[in-house]
């Protein structure tokens, strides 16, 4: 028995044979393709160039079907590359210099993939595994195979240095119980694929088993991140007894699909989503998310060489609107800083970053960074309904200057003849005690509030919640968090405002009556744990809540 | 023959999308059309060949048009430049 340790990317048991990916779909082997004359070669190359360009265009169907617009946009560049005139002339002339055309089609990408690699740009960089990645799929489809594992026998996990999202969409996944990756990260595309397609997963695990280990019982925990190979008949035993514990939960959420979420006692709040990036919009969808209740937009910055621009950002939020068909979006502003750091910005090293120099403390050195993001937004609006969220604000005065902001960039728009939705919503980030505290002053200048409980929690309890000496000492049911947000919510409901609670302690559904009784309007968390929530809001009846238990009165 | 300029005004540049939106459209014309960007200059039919000027926002592209149909070549490709540049 073998366990690695990686990261979870999507929650769930897989259990399966172990195969790894590049054995088949990676490596090229010249097999085949010898004695042919050029003519026959070159014949052959035009065949396989279009059933491969048909298959990236098959692909940019299923996942504009299944996945959403952006995932469909990579497969339809990638057609767009198998069909490239440069591709064509380099595999061209190395049939004629007397090559194999696997060696000739492997020989361009490596080519053009040199070409991008030794690019300025990291985006154009990155897009060398692009080209190598279509090359491959062409040499497997001269091989008679298509890349990815399009046909499994066995219930199967997959294990690869890395998976890239065609690979996944186009494996068997009625065979595909899940898979594990050496490198990879939780954010990246293939980890936000494998959770709209709910495939237990881990990336991160380090090193792969031992290639003599294929085709043994593997099995992927991914709420912890675990794999273990070649498991003990108590080990597998216990896993199994435990999927099928999440599969009977799984089943038994799925009624809820399509309910209100409403307490016994005909309490209703909106379940919505936490997200951080357009293209999970699809898995709200899928997981009948009411909405957006929080898009964090600093992905936007942290992949960005400079400051996004008005129009790039425009173009991410018009298109998460437009995905969400008028459903609720509730957009953050910029919250670099603290643990997430982006270069550009030269904020340099602090002692203490979480108390630090990040979000809105930069735009009042750096008004034109709000005000970019402000017209983006606004001018988005015309093309869904739009709320914005403004972080890490502690004082009236500092809400007010966001206002000042906002009435400057709406009558900048007014004068230009842009249409927006004069009805914007201007919310703030309940993340500090100081707003918990001063929130009824807060309450008279926001339109809504959302409580940021992960932020709250960490500053509230003075503990870093990254720190594992102190996870013992975490506790976020500490009472004085619960009683914070109990205010909080008086005192918005006081000025007739709205609350959300958007960190994780939304989605703990031990906590579910607590903050139904005390008030909560909304409930935001990731797409996955929606029909769990819904089902605890519909089993909750707010008359038998012992607040008390709750808050220690 | 025709030929105008474009200033680039995406952060990111003709990265893989706007490059195959524009090979793409090249395509549909028999015009031959080229885009330059300084002393590099980009068959508009070729992919790798339009990511390869590495034009980011603030540069000015040159793209040329010729044949039976440059006119309207060179409008649908000013067109599109707008909408994803």
């Amino acid at each position: 028995m073998i366990t690695l340790r990686g990261k979870p990317v999507m929650e769930g048991i897989a259990i399966g044979i172990l195969r790894f990916l590049e054995a088949e779909a990676r490596t090229v082997e010249d097999a085949g393709s010898v004695e042919c004359t050029p003519e026959e070669m070159k014949k052959r190359f035009y065949e396989i160039r279009e059933a491969v360009a048909a298959e990236c265009a098959g692909l940019a169907e299923r996942a504009r079907v299944e996945v959403g617009q952006s995932e469909a946009e990579i497969f339809a560049t990638h057609r767009l590359m198998v069909l490239d005139g440069d591709l064509e002339d380099a595999v061209l002339s190395g049939i004629e210099a007397g090559k194999s055309l696997a060696d000739a089609i492997r020989q361009a990408g490596e080519g053009l993939a040199a070409m991008l690699a030794a690019m300025e740009d990291d985006y154009l960089r990155a897009r060398a595994a692009d080209a190598k990645d279509v090359c491959a799929r062409l040499i497997a489809a001269l091989r008679g195979e298509r890349a990815g594992v399009s046909r499994l026998d066995v219930p199967t996990v997959l294990a690869a240095a890395d998976i890239t999202p065609a690979e996944l969409l186009q494996s068997d996944r009625t065979q595909l119980m899940g898979f594990f990756t050496a490198d990879g990260a939780t954010g990246s595309h293939t980890a936000i694929l494998a959770r709209s397609l709910a495939l237990p997963s881990a990336v991160a695990v380090g090193s792969l088993p031992d290639r003599s280990l294929e085709g043994e019982t593997v099995i992927v925990d991914g709420f912890t991140g675990e794999v273990i190979v070649s498991p003990d008949t108590r080990t597998l035993a216990l896993y199994c007894e435990k999927q099928a514990a999440v599969k009977a939960e799984r089943q038994l959420e799925e009624t809820f699909r399509g309910l209100p979420n409403c307490t016994l006692d005909g309490y209703e709040v909106q379940v919505v989503c936490n997200i951080g990036r357009g293209e999970e919009a699809a898995a709200v969808l899928q997981n009948d998310g009411g909405g957006v209740g929080l898009f964090r937009s600093e992905f936007l910055y942290l992949e960005s060489p400079d400051f996004p621009s008005e129009e790039t950002q425009y173009r991410v939020y018009r298109r998460l609107l437009e995905d969400m068909g008028g459903r609720p979006v509730v957009i953050r502003t910029m919250d670099v800083g603290a643990d997430k750091q982006v270069g550009y910005f030269g904020i340099g090293r602090e002692e203490n970053p979480a108390l630090g120099y990040r979000s809105i403390r930069i735009c009042m050195d750096r008004p034109e960074i709000l005000t970019t993001q402000l017209r983006a937004l606004y001018r988005a609006s015309a093309f869904g309904k739009l709320s914005i969220l403004v972080p890490m604000i502690i004082s009236p005065s500092e809400l007010l200057w966001v206002r000042t902001k906002e009435q400057e960039v709406r009558d900048e728009l007014r004068a230009e003849g842009i249409t927006f939705d004069p009805d914007v919503k201007l919310g703030i980030m309940i993340e500090t005690p100081a707003a918990a505290v001063v929130s009824d002053l807060l309450a008279k200048d926001a339109d809504f509030f959302s409580i940021g409980t992960n932020d709250l929690t960490q500053y509230a309890l003075a503990m870093d919640r990254q720190n594992p000496r102190i996870e013992r000492f975490y506790d976020p049911h500490h009472p004085a968090i619960l009683r914070m947000i109990a205010t909080v919510v008086e005192n918005a409901h006081r000025e007739g405002k709205k609350v959300s609670v958007c960190g994780e302690l939304a989605r703990d559904t031990s906590l579910t009556p607590f903050f139904l009784s005390a008030g909560v309007d909304s409930l935001s968390v990731s797409p996955p744990y929606v029909l769990r929530l819904r089902r605890a809001i519909r089993e909750c009846d707010r008359s038998k809540v012992k607040m008390k238990d709750f808050l220690k009165t | 023959m025709k030929t105008f300029e474009y200033t680039i005004t995406d952060p990111l540049g003709i990265h893989a999308r706007p490059a195959g939106a524009i090979a793409a459209k090249a395509k549909e014309f028999a015009s031959e059309i080229t885009v330059a960007k300084g002393d590099k200059t980009a068959d508009g039919r070729r992919l790798f060949a339009l990511m390869g000027l590495s034009a980011k926002e603030g540069d000015t592209l040159i793209v040329t048009c010729k044949g039976e149909d440059e006119d309207a070549a060179a409008d649908a490709l000013l067109a599109l430049l707008k909408a994803n540049l």
